[in-house]
């Protein structure tokens, strides 16, 4: 089972000691700080499990934020009312995320293509109106749910009083703040990668992959697609309660804009900057997206004149004008910007550019001994 | 995958494989990484000290935050001794001294909040985790004020609330690092109540037009008590999403309701718009059981009265202050803000300025940055001076108790600033009450708790 061949596991253990190291080779970009970090993990994840069902199967759910908030919501409640450890947290918002996506999946899979998209947003969306406005004695509307220090929690009372002070998630007693919780996070995004490294390599990955290039050969070759889609889409939703769970683990408070359309869209878009179909890309993707949310939004023109101090003046001023418009509440321009590029220029998201690059490399060095190898190898028709 | 397709040698595997094993061998000693450097979160080492300034620069309530921008900016010259010196000369007692804090120079980072909890949130954590604020202040929002003050006891950051106007703020959700300066929903209630008795008369039908989180919530309930206690009847309250944008859904319900006073719950843009939509609806030319129709807007500030335009004429609301008041602070701030800006300051900007100023005079008497003991200095604090008259900074729940205005939309303004009059000033031994009536726990300031 455990049996990899020489490039999967090259390529685990590289995504392992470079997610590991990230608040090293992060610092130059100013990135290193532990909730930024955190948040690369816990998107990562939701990523990753969003390939699964997008890149694998092909189909688009435009809705998979509702399954982040549903893990969210579960993950907190759980804080609430059993304990503050983390991993019955993690458990229940997985199991609850879980079967909201099979009910979700079950009606939407009914249909493919674009009206498959719109009933996952349709979904969605009614979900965050529910958390928004309906449902507020569990979801506590846009104020978001928060810890009291009234909560029950009837497992911790079990064994004792409650610490004082504000209430705060613990692994086994440990806190999670910080880089501990960095490296929490981290080792389910490995973890998540490495279950999606194996689904991709399986039959049932074999399967998916087949559904996507032409589900109505597979079911004239004799095979029910529909279980198998509706795995994918269980299974991509767990992860996205997952990275939920995470995502209320590291910061106590589930609010429903993260269930909103524009969530859900931003997971669509990390995927496909990153490579749809590819395994790395989506974290990529992810990672890149939550850095310019993060870093490019909080560049103010002071900094921009500090950056652009070495100009004459006037032009200095010019440049800080012009460069502002992109940072600052901008960073949706430069990220928009971004998207256009790549989709126009590496319709395969980032994984194919690094692709073409190693490409380029690999002819330069191979090319004057042996050029019989350069030739594209044939690929089968999809 | 396909990257490391072909091309591996033995070198590169063990290269990479070398990379790695000093990667994670460092990595881990990033956790105790300003363990000892400092006892409690932030400690500022160097000559400066940064502020955390978390403001809502989009979303519904931007102008708010664009103005509360421009405060914190105008506080932070004043205190490091620049421009006129604004209200540092008349706070009594003070222990300000025009040289930063400390002698530190104050300087800020910003972050855009969004008007939404969430991001609010990851902010406050950004500017603590990596640009090293001591405190965090900010907000137009009371669901961002709850969400960054629950994070900041968390971490040991002291949090000074900007424009929220809940009573959660420093009632059910109050914490032990979070402090209020702006009035609440409760007191805006006990001010407006008689104002409404004596103008509408006993016998009246409300309805109430509510926005869908905590701030909403709680003034809902507080107009409620207030106006039943005339003998008004309410005859319904909807809610509405924030930043809704378009109210005309809520609002016609209202016409066949039997309603004779629409209660507008909202603030910002929000307000704006669904103030702006039920002139539009005719209702302020209506009758309704014999009466002329009337809208009232509990909470009031300049900006969305200007945002508003005539539409606000002769309406009732109240506020935290307002930059006509005649008070040597008042004066003083209008002058200063004025002359940097161009425009003289909301109640937003100036309840701002006045936490940036009210933070470093704690600092300052507390002669330390650690934060259980500035604290300590804040809580109880009686001052005057800052425009709302004698101000204490109740050490029961960190809410601010002073003065208050009724204000009436003005029907000759005299220019675009000149939107509100002022109809009564209401005593603070009037609006003081029981902290005790909204429960909550603030808990402990000590240890302080060390962030990351």
């Amino acid at each position: 089972m455990l049996a990899m061949s020489r490039n999967d596991l090259l390529l685990f253990l590289g995504f392992t000691i470079a997610v590991l190291a990230m608040p090293i080779w992060l610092q130059p970009f100013g990135a290193a700080y532990p909730d930024l970090l955190q948040r690369f993990m816990i998107f990562g994840i939701f990523a990753v499990g969003f390939n699964i069902l997008f890149g694998l199967t092909g189909y688009l759910s435009f809705g998979h934020a509702a399954f982040f908030g549903v893990g969210s919501y579960a993950a907190v409640w759980s804080f609430k009312l059993l304990s503050l450890d983390a991993i019955p947290a993690m458990i229940f918002a997985v199991v609850v995320s879980g079967l909201f996506a099979l009910a979700i999946g079950f009606v939407s899979l009914r249909r493919s293509g674009i009206y498959f998209s719109i009933l996952t947003l349709a979904f969605a969306q009614m979900s965050y109106n529910l958390a928004y406005s309906v449902l507020t004695p569990i979801t506590n509307g846009e104020t978001g749910l928060q810890l009291t220090l009234g909560d029950p929690r009837h497992f911790d009372r079990l064994f004792g009083e409650a610490m004082p002070g504000q209430p705060v998630p613990t692994l086994l007693g440990q806190s999670l703040g910080g880089f501990t919780g960095f490296y929490f996070c981290a080792g389910f995004l490995i973890l998540a990668f490495f279950i999606a490294q194996r689904i991709t390599g399986s039959p049932f990955g074999m399967m998916l992959k087949g559904i996507k290039s032409n589900q109505t050969r597979m079911n004239y070759t004799g095979f029910n697609t529909k279980p198998y889609t509706l795995a994918a889409f269980v299974i991509s939703g767990m992860y996205a309660g997952l990275a939920g769970a995470l995502l209320a683990v590291t910061d106590p408070l589930a609010g429903a804009e993260r269930m909103q359309w524009t969530a859900s869209g931003e997971v669509v878009l990390m995927t496909i900057l990153g490579g749809a179909g590819t395994l790395v890309g989506p974290v990529i993707g992810a990672w890149l997206i939550k850095y310019f949310e993060n870093i490019f939004s909080a560049i103010n023109e002071t900094i921009l004149a500090r950056f652009w101090d070495f100009l004459p003046d006037g032009a200095d001023h010019f440049a800080v004008v012009v460069s502002s418009k992109f940072v600052g509440e901008g960073w949706f321009l430069t990220l928009g910007l971004v998207f256009v590029l790549i989709v126009v220029f590496l319709p395969g998201g980032i994984m194919e550019g690094v692709r073409r690059i190693a490409h380029l490399f690999d002819r330069k060095r191979s090319s004057p001994t042996n050029p019989g190898k350069t030739a594209p190898h044939p690929q089968p028709a999809e | 995958m396909t990257l490391l397709k072909r091309g591996l040698s033995r070198r590169r595997v063990l290269q990479t494989g070398m990379a790695g094993i000093i990667g994670s061998g460092v990595a881990p000693l990033m956790f105790t990484k300003g363990a000892w450097a400092q006892e409690f979160c932030n400690n500022p080492t160097g000559d400066t000290v940064t502020f955390g300034l978390n403001l809502p620069l989009t979303g519904a309530y931007a102008e708010e935050g664009a103005d509360e921008q421009k405060a914190y900016e105008l506080a932070v010259k004043h205190l490091n001794g620049e421009g006129d010196g604004g209200l540092i000369g008349v706070l009594t007692p003070t222990a300000l001294k025009g040289n930063g804090i400390l002698g530190k120079k104050v300087a800020f980072v910003t972050s855009d909040s969004q008007t939404k909890s969430d991001v609010a949130r990851a902010g406050a954590t950004r500017m603590i985790e990596r640009d090293g604020a001591i405190m965090v202040t900010g907000g137009s929002s009371s669901g961002e004020a709850i969400a960054v003050q629950g994070l900041c006891q968390e971490l040991g950051v002291i949090f000074m609330a900007g424009l929220t106007h809940s009573n959660d703020t420093t009632g059910k959700d109050k914490r032990r690092y979070g402090f209020r300066h702006f009035f609440n929903a409760y007191q805006s209630g006990i001010g407006l109540g008689p104002v409404l008795g004596q103008e509408y008369g006993k016998d009246r039908r409300a309805y109430h037009l509510t926005a869908d989180y905590t701030w909403g919530w709680t003034q809902e309930e507080s107009m409620k008590a207030a106006t039943e206690a005339l003998g008004w009847q309410t005859v319904e309250a909807v809610r509405t999403p924030l930043g809704a944008g378009d109210f005309s859904q809520f609002l016609t319900p209202v016409l066949n309701s039997g309603a004779d006073v629409l209660i507008l719950n909202h603030y910002g843009n929000d307000m704006v718009n669904s103030l702006t939509q039920a002139v539009q609806f005719g209702m302020r030319d209506r009758q309704a059981n014999g009466k002329d129709f009337q809208i009232v807007v509990p909470l009031f500030s300049e900006l969305m009265a200007k945002g508003a335009g005539a539409n606000i004429k002769g309406i009732f609301g109240t506020s935290n202050w307002h930059w006509n008041l005649q008070d040597p602070g008042t004066v003083a701030f209008t002058k200063s803000f004025g002359a940097a800006y161009g425009a003289p300051p909301s109640q937003a900007a100036h309840t701002a300025y006045v936490q940036a100023l009210l933070y470093a005079d704690a600092v300052e008497r507390a002669g330390t940055f650690y934060p259980p003991e500035v604290i300590k200095a804040l809580e109880g604090h009686e001052f005057d001076g800052m425009g709302n008259g004698p101000t204490l900074y109740r050490a029961e729940d960190h809410q601010c108790m002073k003065n208050i205005l009724v204000v009436q939309g003005n029907d000759n303004p005299t220019s675009e600033y000149d939107v509100l009059n002022v109809v009564q000033e209401v005593q603070r031994d009037v609006v003081t009450y029981d902290p005790a009536i909204f429960g909550g726990d603030l808990g402990p300031a000590e240890p302080a708790p060390l962030c990351a």
